[in-house]
């Protein structure tokens, strides 16, 4: 019996850690390609979820139209993500470039990411306060059972879904003209320029991927446990940072098994040791790996050994 | 001195004392994204001390600092291994273990918090707060505060001309988390309450965008990031989200217009050569 239930729980973990896995895609994407610790990702999660429930419930601002339908809602809020993800890229990374000569100077995108953190979260708590809010979907109670495990269907479509996008995204990276010139920015932005690549035109493409993987991933969330809040961002992100770096920074496959890992670790140890337990073990994990093995499982050598 | 002004100056002292602690760790280039960890220590030490022994405050104060610095001192072997990112997320990771620690005991309250029995005025605070800029300034001038902006500037640089490295950064992080836990002591007993989802990631955060916004190339830096975040919210009476906002809006214009934040040295040599002419002094 007790064999069953762990059973079950590591099922939990795995589905906990599909919504784990786009957050933490785009983290590694930001860190691998452009050496940049992303803290706007929780706020563009947060803010793909609320505006979604927002449409959903009131409809376009302004009293535009009734409520719209949750999927197109969901869409529109991935589309936000994005262009607010375009935002921070035009205030950060570009200023970032330009600038030399001062030695806190690797700081400067990390600290300005840390300020559209605050003004995303703060404009969402203004506009629409910080209560958790429900989100309706169709999909409710929709279990598989067998062999006695229930498996909930939207999550496994989930976990099947962030799996194929992940794919996808490495398929981009390692066969396409636009994955080169990224890999090629990853390398050494200097050279990159030398050989040819529009760097401010392909950096934008980062950014617009680190949107719609938010986007995606707050969906996934809002689908599968029908509620989003100003906070829902906290909770994902430091988890996600804590899924990247286990699978190794810069690493896309990476992402995939640190979510997995860290979405397990969290519910086996809730199943184990109680609801409180689970921030102790998972960052426990993340700070004995940063200090021993800090390329974690996956993870390039080079990625981070500089300042930023 | 009112209630209100009076609150508002503890708030200060607390803040500015904690910028420093986080100001000394970056001013030997090192990021610590987990200032509430170390002042959540200094905040229950003192907790623990004041209601179960019943020290007097002095004494209190002086071991939550002790032991704020000697557990740093401990972590900084293993975290100072790491650089740049990683060492955020080595020190943002050692504050969420600790929060998930003290979640987690029923012997420091759990998630209900602690109450103190004892009691500090406002003058106490910014009296140590006095003390702590006083020390940070006479600090940064003696030959340590060139060995720790000589590693800021350009570590293998500095190992070559001869600065004990390694002893500088340890020392650096060590006294940072000493500084850390003094002002989580001044918390818990000006306040009277301390709770675990207090010292949250917000706060570390916050504290960290003090500094860097003061600027971390000289010792004016955190008191006026400090003094500048806590007053001017105070002085518009704006709601808490708006504060936040606006908050946020400002880093982001400093980090385009003024990325080494508002006191440089530049600023410095430049307002000195008007006042005095004739004199330098670097």
């Amino acid at each position: 019996m007790l064999f069953e239930q762990v059973l079950q729980q590591i099922i939990n973990g795995l589905m906990l850690g599909s919504i784990y896995i786009s957050v933490a895609v785009a983290f590694t994407l930001a860190i691998g390609i452009l050496n940049f610790l992303n803290f706007t990702i929780p706020a563009l999660y947060m803010l793909a979820g609320m505006v979604g429930w927002s449409l959903s419930h009131y409809g376009l601002p302004f009293g535009l139209s009734g409520p719209i339908h949750w999927g197109l809602a969901l869409v529109i809020g991935i589309i936000c993500a994005i262009l607010a993800s375009l935002l921070v890229e035009r205030f950060t990374y570009r200023y970032f470039k330009m600038k030399h000569g001062d030695a806190t100077e690797h700081a400067i995108p990390l600290v300005s990411s840390l300020g559209f953190l605050l003004i995303f979260e703060y404009l969402i708590l203004i506009a629409h306060g910080s209560d958790t809010r429900g989100f309706s979907t169709p999909f409710t109670n929709l279990d598989w059972k067998t062999a006695g495990f229930i498996i909930s269907i939207p999550q496994l479509a989930s976990l099947i879904l962030s799996i194929l996008i992940v794919a996808a995204l490495s398929f981009l990276l390692s066969r396409t003209k636009v994955g080169r010139a990224l890999r090629a920015i990853a390398e050494n932005p200097d050279a990159a320029t030398m050989m040819g690549i529009d760097v401010d035109r392909i950096v934008p493409i980062v950014f617009i991927l680190i949107g719609f993987l938010c986007g995606i991933s707050a969906s996934i969330f809002a689908i599968n446990y029908h509620e989003v809040s100003p906070y829902m961002g906290d909770h994902v992100g430091t988890k996600a940072i804590a899924a990247m770096v286990i699978g190794g920074l810069g690493s896309v496959w990476g992402a995939i098994a640190g979510g997995l890992i860290v979405g397990l670790s969290e519910t086996l140890s809730i199943y184990f040791f109680g609801a409180s337990s689970a921030q102790i073990t998972v960052w426990s994990l993340l700070l004995i790996l940063v200090v021993f093995k800090p390329t974690g499982l996956f993870g390039h050598n080079a990625i981070g050994k500089g300042k930023f | 001195m009112s209630g209100y002004l009076a609150g508002v100056l503890a708030i200060l002292g607390i803040n500015i004392i904690f910028a420093y602690s986080i100001y000394i760790t970056a001013a030997t280039g090192q990021l610590n994204l987990g200032g509430a960890g170390f002042q959540a220590i200094g905040a229950y030490a003192c907790a623990i001390l004041s209601n179960e022994i019943g020290l007097p405050i002095s004494l209190t104060l002086m071991f939550s600092a002790i032991l704020g610095g000697a557990i740093s001192f401990l972590i900084a072997f293993p975290v100072l291994r790491t650089k740049g990112v990683y060492m955020v997320l080595a020190t943002f990771a050692i504050a969420e273990i600790v929060a998930g620690i003290i979640l987690n005991s029923s012997y420091l309250g759990g998630p209900t918090g602690m109450i103190i029995n004892t009691y500090i005025e406002t003058e106490v605070v910014l009296i140590v707060a006095i003390i702590v800029i006083l020390l940070s300034f006479y600090m940064m001038s003696t030959r340590i505060g060139l060995a720790m902006r000589a590693v800021h500037d350009d570590e293998a640089v500095a190992d070559l001309m001869g600065v004990n490295k390694r002893a500088i950064q340890v020392g650096a992080f060590a006294l940072g988390g000493a500084i850390a836990g003094l002002s989580g002591g001044l918390y818990a007993l000006y306040f009277g309450f301390i709770e675990a989802q207090y010292f949250n990631a917000n706060i570390s955060i916050f504290v960290l965008l003090y500094v860097l916004i003061g600027g971390t190339q000289t010792a004016w830096g955190p008191l006026l990031g400090a003094s500048f975040f806590t007053l001017i919210p105070e002085a518009l009476r704006i709601g808490d989200d708006w504060r936040f906002f606006i908050f946020g809006v400002i880093i982001v214009a400093m980090m385009i217009l003024r990325p080494e934040g508002i006191v440089t040295r530049d600023a410095l040599d430049r307002v000195s050569t008007r006042l005095f002419p004739g004199k330098s002094n670097v």
